[in-house]
């Protein structure tokens, strides 16, 4: 078995400087944005009372429950002892913590009171899956933060497998409940199901492995790294396993549905006559980030792996955030219905489709939010020793 | 917020400035010198006295306790030439001129009336 | 119609009784001591003498608790607003004013991470607003709507109702009133200007109108389906 080196990338590089600096604006940018909304209150966004969650709580979900997939390289590699995965265990947590902050950044960002963060870390609801969260995402940074150490630190290496396993666990329970959040919601139609967990779980596997391939590839190229043919041919297939999973439970939510009668306006909106949630699902979560990826996976693409892996998963990440938008805002565009089988109206939105058009700030807030995550990248693989010098390729 | 802090700056440095004398004139409460407590104790307790009290009629719902922050600005707002009564958190203002001078922003104005109520037909009992 | 008249008599005097206050001594909060769990204060309201244009207890709501609004119907604050229902069907069409439920099981209370979102002990749902870290979660949860985010700064609130941008808010069931022992606004207003459609009381209370009601007379829930056990009662939906 050869040993694995690891090397720091250099900084301060044209290349180096170019990314930091665009990341920078970008932030810069977002933060701009986050002034601006707060400054004004939120009636500038395209959010309302009938629409509580917008974008920002797109990107924010998308980032977190790709957080914990990021997560799964570096799983294999441990808890299943994948060997070809585990030179890539370092990279995989700092993406899957990195992928955490931006996505909390955005979320903190978005509350009408930002400002009052340590309220929601000092005031404890034990009953609010959201309280549970704050309290699973936190852990999230020290589970994996100890697990990195074992992985970096050779006197730690006895807690290794522990730590990973530890690691697995929490990232499964943290899934659980970023999709109970909305699965726990009784009268909001197109939530209200058990099956969110999983179904957030498998959306986890997949995007969190897309935004890995992604970042592995650059950083391959950047970096001068070789990345292993048989590595990536590995992921991908992996990737397209995950799809279907998610697919799998797309499925099984959207037949149960339709099964309960009550819920069929629901499911005719969202499946049938809601515009652009009805475009976004059939044509970029379900073709281009669902079925486009499994051709790629699966069906004899004959593109060499890196042009598929970067193909299929910028697909899945594109698909991935069509997939939250439809889940969250389409969700919410769907009027409450008070008095079922009856047709209501009032000056409040009663019994009606809401409108929602993202306003540029939101989608300011939400790269920042990627932006977020890319920094602390970029800045983690500079100061320590994260990226093997060959990605795969000796195998 | 940035004006807020430098104003506060500025102000301290005048205060410093003339030092020994009366830093503050504040307009006086409507009551007289002492309503729930003495000066000394209201100056140094009154957050804590408001915090305590905010959670115990909010949360549990007591009522008519002696700290009160519509009692406060009952007591304490003054009224402008024209009879309309002024802000509390105004400059010059009694809330304000004291947290100006101590360079602390109050967040209570933000949600709560800063000038009393005007009184209603009929009114509470 | 004779049998509508005599309902309306006796709601009326209903309402008149409450606004004499006679049983203030009885309902006042005691000074100084907490809400207490012997009560559960709520609303029957009657939605035959609920008109589809009457705006009565909306409006009372927006001058008791200081809603001006700034003509941005999608973000401004509506503690209650008139439903107008039709079956589809039949085409049968009422109205009704739709507030917060006040429910026994709370689901923006559950919900809620802070423990803002919170159930007084008389059953009076409210929004501790110092703790309200504007998450919006309980408007999630909220099967009747009845939660609005203050969207933008906010001005000439009344002293007993703060409210403040980036916080959720909704109907109170004008608790600073309930603890003076006075009925909420809508109530007031419903039985001075229009025909006295809502009633206010004691649920616990079995000698309190509202409990004598609810005991003798068919009433039902919006969504009682969903099991939270509102204290706000309807006839006539």
């Amino acid at each position: 078995m050869v040993k694995t080196r690891y090397s720091e990338v250099k900084a301060f590089t044209p290349g180096w400087l170019a990314l930091a600096g665009g990341l920078g604006a970008v932030i810069v940018a977002a933060l701009g944005a986050v002034w601006y909304m707060e400054h004004n209150g939120h009636w500038v966004t395209g959010m309302t009372n009938q629409v509580v969650w917008g974008v920002p709580h797109v990107f924010a979900v998308f980032l977190i429950v790709a957080a914990s997939g990021a997560l799964n390289i570096a799983s294999m590699g441990s808890v299943f002892g994948r060997e070809p995965y585990q030179p890539l265990g370092r990279m995989s947590g700092l993406v899957a913590v990195a992928l955490l902050a931006g996505g909390l950044a955005v979320l903190v960002l978005d509350l009408g009171r930002p400002d009052r963060l340590v309220v929601a870390m000092t005031h404890f609801n034990f009953k609010s899956i959201f309280a549970w969260n704050v309290i699973l995402y936190s852990g999230f940074f020290a589970v994996v933060g100890v697990y990195l150490w074992t992985m970096m630190d050779w006197r730690m290496k006895r807690f290794y497998k522990p730590a990973a396993l530890g690691a697995f666990l929490w990232r499964l329970i943290l899934t659980t409940g970023t999709g109970s959040i909305f699965g726990f919601l009784a009268a909001r139609e197109a939530y209200g199901a058990a099956v969110m967990a999983p179904l957030f779980i498998a959306m986890s596997f997949a995007y969190g492995l897309a935004i890995f391939m992604l970042v592995l590839v650059f950083a391959g190229k950047t970096t001068r790294r070789p990345v292993g043919d048989d590595l990536l041919a590995r992921m991908i297939r992996l990737l397209g396993l995950f799809v279907a999973a998610n697919l799998y439970f797309v499925v099984i939510h959207h037949l149960t549905q339709l099964y309960f009668a009550g819920r069929g306006g629901v499911e005719a909106f969202i499946l049938a006559g809601g515009g652009v949630y009805t475009t976004l699902f059939w044509v970029v979560q379900v073709g281009l980030g669902g079925i486009l990826p499994l051709v790629i996976a699966f069906a004899g693409c004959k593109h060499p792996p890196r042009r598929r892996a970067v193909m299929a998963s910028l697909l899945v990440v594109v698909g991935g955030l069509a997939q939250v938008y439809v889940l969250i805002i389409g969700g919410q565009a769907w009027p409450l219905d008070l008095f079922p089988g009856m047709e209501t109206w009032s000056s409040f939105a009663d019994g009606r489709i809401h409108a929602y058009v993202p306003t540029l700030a939101e989608v300011m807030l939400g790269l920042g939010g990627v932006a977020i995550a890319a920094i602390i990248v970029l800045m983690f693989v500079t100061v320590l020793r994260f990226l093997p010098d060959d990605m795969g390729s000796m195998q | 917020m940035l004006a807020r802090l430098l104003l506060g700056l500025l102000m301290m440095a005048s205060a410093t400035a003339a030092l020994a004398a009366e830093p503050l004139a504040l307009p006086k409460a409507k009551g007289g010198t002492t309503c729930v407590e003495a000066p000394a104790v209201m100056r140094r307790d009154h957050p804590d006295m408001l915090k305590h009290q905010r959670d115990e009629t909010m949360r549990l719902g007591i009522r008519g306790a002696k700290a009160s922050l519509k009692e406060c600005v009952a007591c304490h707002s003054t009224a402008a030439a024209d009879g309309a009564p002024r802000r509390v958190d105004d400059p010059g203002q009694f809330c304000q001129s004291c947290h100006a001078y101590v360079a602390v922003k109050p967040d209570c104005f933000e949600c709560h009336a800063a000038v009393p109520g005007q009184k209603t037909a009929g009114g509470a009992p | 119609m004779t049998q509508l008249s005599r309902r309306q008599v006796l709601l009326a005097s209903g309402a008149v009784l409450i606004v004499s206050a006679a049983e203030a001594a009885d309902s006042q909060s005691v000074r100084g001591q907490p809400a207490s769990s012997a009560r559960r204060w709520g609303l029957l309201i009657d939605t035959a003498k609920c008109a589809a244009d009457c705006t009565i207890c909306v409006d009372a709501c927006k001058a008791e608790m200081g809603l001006t609004g700034h003509d941005r119907p999608l973000t401004d604050a509506q503690y209650v607003r008139k439903v107008n229902v039709k079956d589809p069907a039949s085409g049968h069409t009422h109205s009704l004013p739709v507030m917060c439920q006040h429910c026994a099981k709370p689901p923006c209370v559950d919900v809620c991470p802070t423990g803002a979102s919170m159930k007084r002990a008389d059953g009076i749902v409210l929004v501790d607003r110092h703790i309200c870290i504007g998450c919006r979660y309980c408007m999630m949860a909220c099967p009747y709507k009845a939660r609005s985010f203050a969207h933008e700064a906010q001005t000439g609130q009344q002293p007993h109702l703060p409210r403040g941008k980036g916080t959720v808010e909704g109907c109170t069931l004008c608790v600073h009133r309930v603890d003076e022992g006075r009925p909420p606004a809508c109530v007031e207003a419903c039985a001075a200007k229009a025909k006295g459609a809502m009633l206010f009381g004691d649920l616990k209370d079995s000698s309190s109108d509202i409990a004598r009601r609810v005991a003798r007379e068919a009433t039902s829930r919006i969504r009682a389906d969903l099991g939270l056990d509102p204290a706000v009662r309807y006839q006539g939906i």
